[in-house]
């Protein structure tokens, strides 16, 4: 078995590979997310979200994707879900949420969609 | 003479800790997954390992992107749990065993394995989870931990093959461990799940039963696919089944039983399974 390397990697329909491509998009990005384990730096996020955003020198796109709550605009602007989701917790949102929001279902279909498949 | 009883697999979903926060076990969405873990509780109960050796990855807790190992050792007096961002609980900390993560540390870099060493990590709920299913109702945790971290985070991720290897190599050092101490070997995560991008919800159970019935006798099975390969079968964060390759190689070529084994979909985005393989 010889190594994968990224340029020969045949695209995964629907997937994104956080690679280091992605990881040098979005360093800014996951770097707030990261912040968020903190308590008082969720709490000033959600004070001042805007200046919150500028302290972490977002880009533009995912300046834009956080304030429109777009997921796979987070993600494509090189958001990695492990430290998206300590976003979307300030949000109230789970992973169906978010699952949801990605996949352009109601959360109600994307719950009954993981438990077709237990059947 | 160190004895290594075996290996207990589960997933580590974060939701798991907030049915058990809340009492849940006995709640209809629960339940199944729940009743895997008396078996494995008895199990342990009847065992008493002194340590636990656990594979297992970090969600950005303690490892953030500016410095990312693809292989970690924790060599810790302790390990703590610490507030993730999403409103689990913080756990009861956990007793390090630095001797032995050393011995581990200098086997693993003699057998040519360049791992990172942690005098200081953060465990997450991929710890701690764990923890709680096996170990319910507890003040302080029955066993010493020393922690294995796999980078599932960041691609390039090491390969199955290579985790296998890792594992192993951390098996023949238990093997040379000098001590009367009783280890269970832990793998965390998985199975199938995928929480990002368009295909937010992939499970696939074709691919978790071939993981589940080659796990005991075959691992060699587990490890032919490339990380994308598994990613594709197995979802992004399916790719966690690393934690329980490696963990399954550090059992070695000794004689395994299944001795019980859950599998049920889904727990949040996942389908969860916990295993435990008995040393005979
Ligand atoms: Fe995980």
């Amino acid at each position: 078995m010889s190594a994968m390397l990224v340029s020969e990697r045949q695209p995964i329909e629907g997937t994104t590979l956080f690679d280091g491509d992605m990881a040098q998009r979005g360093y800014a990005l996951n770097a707030m997310c990261y912040s968020f384990n903190d308590a008082e730096n969720r709490e000033e996020f959600r004070r001042d979200e805007e200046a919150y955003c500028r302290k972490y020198h977002l880009t533009p796109g995912q300046r834009r994707a956080v304030a429109d709550r777009d997921v796979l605009g987070m993600i494509a602007e090189g958001g990695n879900v492990y430290y998206l989701a300590k976003l979307a917790g300030i949000w109230g949102l789970n992973v169906q949420d978010l699952g949801a929001a990605q996949t352009g279902l109601s959360v109600d279909a994307f719950k009954a969609k993981l438990l077709s498949y237990s059947e | 003479m160190t004895e290594i009883i075996g290996g207990y697999f589960t997933s580590h979903v974060p939701a798991i800790g907030g049915a058990i926060a809340k009492g849940l076990q006995g709640d209809p969405y629960w339940k199944p997954f729940f009743d895997g873990f008396p078996p494995i509780q008895k199990w342990l109960n009847q065992e008493k390992p002194d340590v636990a050796v656990v594979f297992y990855n970090d969600h950005g807790l303690n490892f953030f992107l500016d410095k990312m190992p693809t292989f970690a050792v924790g060599a810790a007096h302790e390990y703590q749990s610490a507030d993730e961002g999403w409103g689990l609980p913080v756990y009861k900390t956990f007793t390090g065993d630095p001797a032995l993560s050393w011995h581990i540390i200098e086997a693993l870099v003699d057998d040519e394995f360049d791992i990172t060493t942690c005098q200081k990590m953060f465990v997450d709920h991929a710890m701690s989870i764990p923890f709680e299913l096996a170990w319910p109702n507890v003040d302080t945790w029955p066993v010493k931990l020393v922690p294995i971290a796999i980078n599932t985070v960041q691609h390039p991720l090491p390969s199955a093959k290579r985790c296998l290897a890792l594992g192993r190599a951390v098996g023949r050092a238990l093997e040379s461990w000098d001590s009367d101490d009783k280890i269970v070997v832990m793998g965390t995560g998985g199975l199938s799940h995928q929480l990002d991008g368009a295909r937010a919800g992939f499970i696939n159970s074709d691919y978790d039963r071939f993981c589940l019935d080659h796990l005991v006798n075959d691992p060699e099975a587990l490890v032919q696919d490339s990380i994308a390969g598994i990613v594709e079968k197995a979802g992004t964060q399916g790719v966690e089944i690393l934690n329980w390759i490696a963990a399954r190689g550090a059992l070695g070529a000794r004689t395994l039983t299944k001795r019980t084994e859950n599998y049920h979909i889904p727990i949040s985005n996942t389908a969860a399974a916990s295993v435990v393989l008995e040393a005979v």
